[in-house]
This record gives C-alpha cells, structure tokens and sequence, in this order.
C-alpha cells in the first residue's frame, strides 16, 4: 500500500496512518463521513465523526445510540498524528470534504458537492490541496446546469397553472437536500405543503434540531382526497408507480434531477415534468472545483470516472479513476438506472 | 420555429394519445399553412435530405464547443440521439435570439445542397447561434437522422380530420402517395383534390389485429374467408393513366424494385387496384422470407438476384374496378370480382389469386394451421365476407392468427445502451447459447419484451457484472436467461453461430432457469432443418 495518506481499499478512502476510513461501506472502527445519504453513511461502525449538521440524520438512519462525534467546519483535530478537518461542500445539510495533512502534504477527499449556493446548506469552499478526490457523477459536457433561480421559477409556474387546472402538483425528488432546498427556495404562500412520510419524518428531525423548514402536512388515508386539489405534494422518487400516488389525482407529476436533461430519462420517468435540478456539480462546476483545489493529482470517484479523468489528463492535471460503492445515491428505490456509475476500473492503489 | 419546437417537446413528453392528438389539433388550427404542410411532410416521413454527413456534423458541434472529438462521442453515447447530443453541449441560450418560422427554416436549409463543406459549416453554424437548446435539438431533426417523436399516421389523420371537420378516411387518403411540400400546399392537398397528383395514390392499407380467445367464439365459419397469411411485403399495385405503381406497406413508392410484376402494366384494366402480398416464389410454390430478404435494400438488382429470388404478387383485394372505389362493397363482393379479373389475367408463378382455405367447421383448421410455415405462411388471415375495406388497423372484420414464434432460451452476453427513449440505459442485448465445447455462441440481438422494471434490473445487472468494454459494448457475466422469441431462421455463414434469425425478440425473462439449462447451438440447428 505504500506510505499514501489516503488508500482506495474497496472498502472505503483509508487513511492507513490514523486508521480512519471515511465513508466505509463496511463496518469499521472509526468512521469520517462525509454527509448522511446512504450511498456515504453506512451502518455498524463503532466510532462515527461528522459535521454537526449532518448528526440528526445520522442518529436517525443509523441509530439513536451510535458513538458519533461532531464537528464544525475548519475545526482541526488530529488523530494519529493526522490532522484533519471538514470543510463545507454544500451538497446537503452538513455534508463536508475531508482534509487530511501530515508532513506538509494535502488530501482532500469531497465526497459529493455542488458550488451553486443553495441556501440550505453551507455553499462548498474550495480547499488548497495537493491531492483531490472528486466525484464525477455528471461529468459530462452535456450537463450544465441554469442558475437556480430559472428552475424555481418554472416550479412555481407549474404550480400555479396545476391550481389554476384545479391539479395537484406532485413533485418527486430526493427526500434529503433536494426537499429542503425546494422548500427554502419556491415561493411559499400560506398554503398548507403535504409529504410523503419519508419527507415529512425528516423534514420534522430537521426542525426539532433547529434548522429553519416550514411545516409539512403528513399524507395520511385521513385526509379528504379534495384537499389536494392545487395542492403542492412533495413525494420520493419511487412512488411513481406506487398506488400512493393516486389519491391525489388529477395531479401533474414533476420530477427533479439532474438526469432531466435528457430526453431520454424525462420521457423514461413519464413525468409530466422535469425540473433540471441537481446537488451534484455540473460539467463546468466539475473543472472548476478541481482547478481551484490546484491539486497536482485528482482521483475521481462515482460517475463518467473515465471519461472525467482522461479530460483532466487531456489538460495537464494528472488524475485516475477509482472503483467505489459511492453513487447508488440515497434513497428508497430511485432505480439504478439514472445511476451511471459504471466505472469497470481496478481500483487505484498509490 | 417556437411554435414548432414547443409542438415537439410537447409531444414528445407525452405518451397519452388523446394528449397528443390535442396538440396536434391545436397546432393545425393556429400555425401558418406553410408551416402546417412542412409539419404534415415531417410527421409522415416526407423530409427531404439535405445530405449532411454526420461525422462532420459532429466534428463542428464539437469544435464549437470546445471539446475534443471523444468527448463528444462518449456524450453521443451517453445520451443516445445526435441531435439532442449536439444541442446539449453547445454554448447554453435560453431564448434564441431571432425567430424563423418552420417554413423559413426550410428554406434557409434548401441552399444547402449547393454548398461547399465550409459554406455547410457556417451555414449550420449560423443556424445554432440563433436557436436556444431546445430549439437547436429540433432544428437537428430537420436537418438528420430520423423523424421520430411518437406521432403515427393515424394520429395525424384524427387530429386533421378534427381541425378541418373533413371525413378522416378522406384525410388518410389524400395524405398518401407522391406529394412533397415544396410542390403542394396545405390547402391543395388538403381541401382540393387535384386529379392529376392523386394517380399513384394508394389507398390507406386495411391492417389486422391477432386474434383474441378462441376462433370458433367468431361465430358461424360460414360468414368467413380464410386465407394464408403470406410471408412477405404487403403491397397495393395501382394501374391508372397508363403507369403503374407498387407501394409497399411502410408508403414507399417501389415500382422499380420489381421489375417481374411490371407486366401488370400491359395487363390490368385502366383504373385498377389491388391488394396483395410480393412474396419470393418459384416452380409454383412461395419461398420463405429471408429469399426474398436477399433483395430488399439492394441497389442494384442485378441478374443473379432476380434469378435467385424472382418474386410473385399474390392478390387477395381489390380496391379500385375501372376507376371507381369499391372499398365499400362487401369483402364477398370485391372477392368475386377479384376472380373474374383473375381469371383474364392471371400469370403462372407471377401474378397469382390467394386461395381460399376450404373449411366447414372452425376445428377443421387446427391442423392445417400447423402446417403454415411448410406453406411459406405466417398462418390464416380470417375475414369476414361482409366487411368492407377499412381504414388501418380495425378489429372485427379481419383477424390475424399466426403461428407461435420458434424459441429458445439463452444467456445474456454483450449489452449494449439504448437510444432515444432508453438511451441511458443497457437495453440492447445479445444472446448466446451453448456451442458443443460448452461456450456460449451469440446468435441474436434483441430489444423489446421487457417491462421498464424489468430493464431496470438488468440495467443494474451489467453494471454490476460487466466484464470488459469494447466501445459501447460490455461483455456480461454469463448468468440471465431469457427466453428469446423468432419468427424464422436461416443458414447464415456470415454469423459465428452459423444462423440468422428473423426478428428476434424478448419474449420472458426466465428467472428460474440456472445458465447450464440454456439451448444449444445444436437445438437451434435442429429448429433451422424444420424450418427449411
């Protein structure tokens, strides 16, 4: 394995010298992870670290008691002989790149990241590294994102002309960070907002931590089917063919993802609509995070992985691409398909 | 071009067809006539070539957008369309800066032909400048590949039948045969019949369902013909003003792919047309299709081919008696007349009535119909003596009932992404069975079948399994078995396995079968000796 900060062992990034694995998808002693989706917080760890922000999922998804230690971001602390900090990367609420130095030399591995600020989370801060870790999970040029504000736009028009069409809007969507962005984001009357219960139980974990969210209504058998007429219902991506989903009808079905860019996973999905809405970095978000890192070496993880890679060696930044679990992105049942996680490489030992 | 595009996008999001005929019918109510005829032409397969070479194409896009030729190919295979793949990773506008209609848009691509390569390149190049995303992506349809976006004849026939309250089988007529937009308008074809353009057009094909349940639950046998259902091309042949025509079923005009059947012309009554199948046949028998596959497609049909596969008209409708439109008399009537007009001409191993199967009692066919493939057959058409010749596919009067397909099982070895719709996703596949040193031969690629659940898993599957890559293509770990579904086979030297199949398709996904269970080569040989 030789003297590397940082190792790609299959089983996590490890760092040999402190004995620290940082998103391990297997049990380890001392775990760093990066943010709570569950691609990167796996259960049956002994020791957890995260930012502070990311504990109530934490504590939710992978138990009330684990042994997890939190941080704020820029706080140092050394294990080993390894100093270590988080530093914000502004893909959901407390999700954070892990610096790691000794001995002068820099890694930084990110996790998943957006630089777009989407006033939830902490906006990503790029850190000075010699060796970055990236994802690459829309790391195609045919991926670029408008500012958000046009996308939010679009979702309160079609919002509005669903209630004008006496519809409701159904707006499916990852339950953790793109709810929350959606919700601080479109213009929110006093209307009451109903969720999926998946939706709904974190959006309350996150408010009774403090965090700044407007009520859910929980979807219940309960409530009058014509309630929801011009209602806003915000739902996980699996209940498109779930028989949850036809209460609400007449309804008009919008997804948000990345993945709507093309035609082909629009019409796939069969949404009525798809907003362009993502929490990962686009194409040119991609070049620019790793060029402001000036990292000497970039190992890039989930996503086009060679494709990014041979680009980045195509412009003089050394980089390889590295096999991990990372990618089957959170969630319920959102199905492997819009994952393009297909990377076949070894992966990379220094 | 807004107008247009939004019409596009619209359509192609939806797959509900009282949606799409809505839009449509919006679209035909508000555009200009100019743009309607261009519309009409796009939606049923009229667009002219421009003879834009596509890897150039790619390479402008690509230099446009400042990347390299691999990048743009490894986006191309990511998003599976061309078009929307060149819209994609050009410079992002939101709104396009100048708006041409759908008919000044053709008429700025009309100069192309008579451009050199770089005069194209900034031609092209000019046109994406003043067009948004998703207007560039439309715009690349006009210019290439194929004009796809879910809209079937039918439907444009209904929602133009709505928006001009003209009789729908009077629209599906005279939106067949010959007419080019830049040699008719929308009006013309439309609300005027004109005599002179209308003498080579066919009348829309009268198309058959499978049957449903049992036969006998048809009623009394008596009210019925039965016939072979013919393996080969359908066709109308229409003999009017001294010229003949033969169209094919997919509306290609393909009178000169037949030069056999071409002594119709000193035959046929004037105003004369029929129905009927161009099958390969010989020595008073009809050959399977693939002898007649050997010619489809050919340029150059020379004197070898027309001797290895002569082909032969069977005629089984007539539509059209000395210039008058019998569609409506009943399938006894135009049956009787047929005979008479058979009787005159018919031309031994060329021009040939399609038997009918005597029968009295709906179980005196079960055997018979297992003997369609020896007969060159796909199995019976069943019609009912008193129907009249619809318009497209109906159910009733007329009944397909085909054979079972040939089967085998086999194991999933290469993938493949999809295009358009699936083009995220592996969902082009091919499939091997057992050679007799136990490894696994490909012998048929195929597409459908699956459920979208079911592709998601074997999606999720290669990726997971993937052994190595070649291009685009991923060698599987052998472990899926699929039942996989054929409508006929042939000796194939060009293929490793030896054998061609003719439309292979996924006809069920056999969990429960381990791979060491799979057919063998051998299996497949066996089928091809009975099929021949």
């Amino acid at each position: 394995m030789g003297s590397s900060l940082l190792q790609f062992t299959g089983k996590s990034i490890y760092c040999a010298m402190a004995n620290v694995h940082i998103d391990p998808w297997i049990p380890v002693d001392r775990a760093i992870i990066t943010h709570a989706h569950s691609d990167h917080a796996k259960w049956g760890s002994k020791n957890y670290l995260s930012h502070k922000d990311s504990e109530p999922i934490l504590r939710m998804r992978l138990g009330e008691n684990i042994s997890l230690q939190t941080v704020e971001y820029g706080e140092k602390f050394s294990i080993n002989g390894v100093n270590f900090s988080l530093h914000p990367a502004g893909h959901i609420i407390g999700s954070a790149q892990v610096r790691v130095e000794q001995n002068d030399e820099v890694w930084v591995a990110s996790g998943d990241y957006k630089l777009e600020n989407d006033n939830f989370s902490v906006p990503f801060e790029p850190v000075k590294c010699n060796v970055f870790i990236t994802e690459s999970t829309f790391g195609l040029p045919i991926y670029k994102w408008q500012p958000q504000q046009i996308i939010f736009n679009e979702m309160d028009a079609w919002h509005a002309k669903n209630k004008s069409e006496g519809k409701a809007s159904v707006l499916m969507g990852y339950s953790l960070g793109k709810m929350q962005r959606i919700l601080k984001n479109i213009t929110l009357g006093d209307e009451v907002i109903y969720a999926h219960g998946a939706i709904y139980s974190l959006n309350e974990k996150l408010r009774s931590a403090g965090f700044d969210l407007p009520p859910l209504t929980l979807v219940t058998k309960e409530i009058a089917k014509k309630l929801f007429r011009g209602a806003l219902v915000l739902a996980p991506p699996s209940v498109d063919s779930s028989p949850w989903i036809k209460k609400f009808a007449p309804y008009s079905l919008g997804y948000c993802s990345g993945w709507m860019a093309v035609r082909g996973a629009k019409n796939r999905r069969a949404v009525d609509q798809g907003f362009i809405l993502s929490d990962h970095a686009d194409w040119n978000d991609l070049n620019t995070a790793v060029k402001s890192t000036g990292a000497e070496k970039v190992f890039v993880t989930h996503g086009f992985t060679s494709v990014f890679s041979r680009w980045l060696n195509e412009n003089n930044i050394a980089a390889a691409e590295v096999q991990t679990m990372y990618g089957a992105e959170e969630e319920e049942n959102e199905p492997p398909s819009v994952n393009p996680n297909v990377s076949t490489n070894l992966p990379t030992e220094e | 071009m807004k107008l247009f595009a939004e019409l596009f996008l619209n359509l192609d999001r939806t797959n509900k067809t009282n949606d799409k005929v809505e839009l449509l019918k919006n679209y035909f109510s508000i555009a200009s006539g100019k743009d309607k005829i261009w519309a009409l032409a796009l939606f049923t397969g009229r667009r002219p070539s421009f003879k834009i070479n596509s890897t150039q194409i790619q390479q402008w896009a690509a230099a446009e957008a400042n990347i390299p030729n691999w990048l743009f190919r490894e986006s191309y295979n990511s998003v599976g369309d061309l078009g929307e793949t060149i819209s994609l990773v050009l410079p992002q506008k939101i709104n396009s800066t100048q708006e041409k209609s759908l008919s000044e848009w053709f008429d700025y691509l009309s100069q192309l032909p008579s451009m050199t390569d770089e005069q194209k390149r900034e031609h092209i190049l000019n046109a994406w400048k003043q067009l948004s995303q998703h207007e560039i992506f439309v715009f690349n349809k006009l210019i290439m590949g194929s004009f796809r976006v879910g809209v079937s004849q039918t439907l444009v026939v209904r929602a133009l039948a709505e928006a001009t309250n003209i009789e729908s089988n009077n629209i599906a007529h005279r939106l067949m045969g010959k007419w080019l937009p830049t040699t008719t308008s929308f009006e013309k074809l439309i609300y005027n019949e004109d005599k002179n353009d209308s003498a080579s057009r066919p009348y829309p094909f009268y198309l058959a369902y499978p049957i449903e349940g049992v036969i006998s639950d048809l009623g009394d046998a008596d009210d019925w013909y039965v016939e072979w259902k013919w393996d080969g091309i359908r066709s109308q042949i229409i003999y009017r003003n001294n010229e003949l025509f033969i169209w094919t079923r997919g509306e290609d005009l393909a009178t000169e792919k037949f030069p056999e059947l071409h002594i119709l012309k000193s035959l046929l009554p004037a105003g004369t047309v029929l129905d009927g199948e161009i099958v390969s046949y010989r020595n008073y028998k009809p050959l399977p299709f693939n002898i007649l596959q050997t010619r489809i497609g050919r340029k150059n049909l020379t004197k070898k081919i027309l001797q290895e596969a002569p082909v032969a008209f069977i005629v089984y409708d007539l539509l059209e008696e000395n210039g008058i439109d019998i569609r409506n008399l009943s399938q006894q009537e135009r049956r009787k007349k047929l005979e008479q007009l058979l009787v005159k001409f018919s031309v031994p191993n060329t021009f040939i009535l399609s038997p009918l199967i005597e029968f009295k009692k709906w179980e005196d066919l079960g055997e018979l119909h297992k003997q369609s493939r020896q007969n060159a057959a796909e199995g019976f058409m069943l019609k009912k003596k008193t129907s009249v010749y619809q318009v497209g596919r109906k159910k009733g009067d007329w009944w397909k009932w085909k054979v079972n397909p040939l089967s085998v099982d086999a194991v999933l070895v290469y993938a493949q992404k999809g295009h358009g719709r699936r083009a995220e996703l592996f969902t082009d596949y091919t499939f091997g069975v057992w050679d007799e040193e136990k490894k696994l031969v490909p012998f048929a690629k195929a597409y459908s079948g699956l459920t979208d659940k079911e592709i998601a898993q074997v999606d999720n599957f290669i990726k997971k399994n993937t052994l190595e890559k070649f291009g685009p293509v991923r060698t599987v770990t052998p472990q899926l078995v699929f039942e996989i579904g054929f409508e006929g086979i042939n000796a194939s030297p060009r293929h490793k396995s030896g054998i061609a199949v003719r439309f292979p398709r996924i006809l069920r996904w056999r969990k429960d079968k381990p791979i060491e269970e799979a057919d063998t080569l051998q299996n497949l040989k066996k089928i091809l000796e009975s099929f021949i």
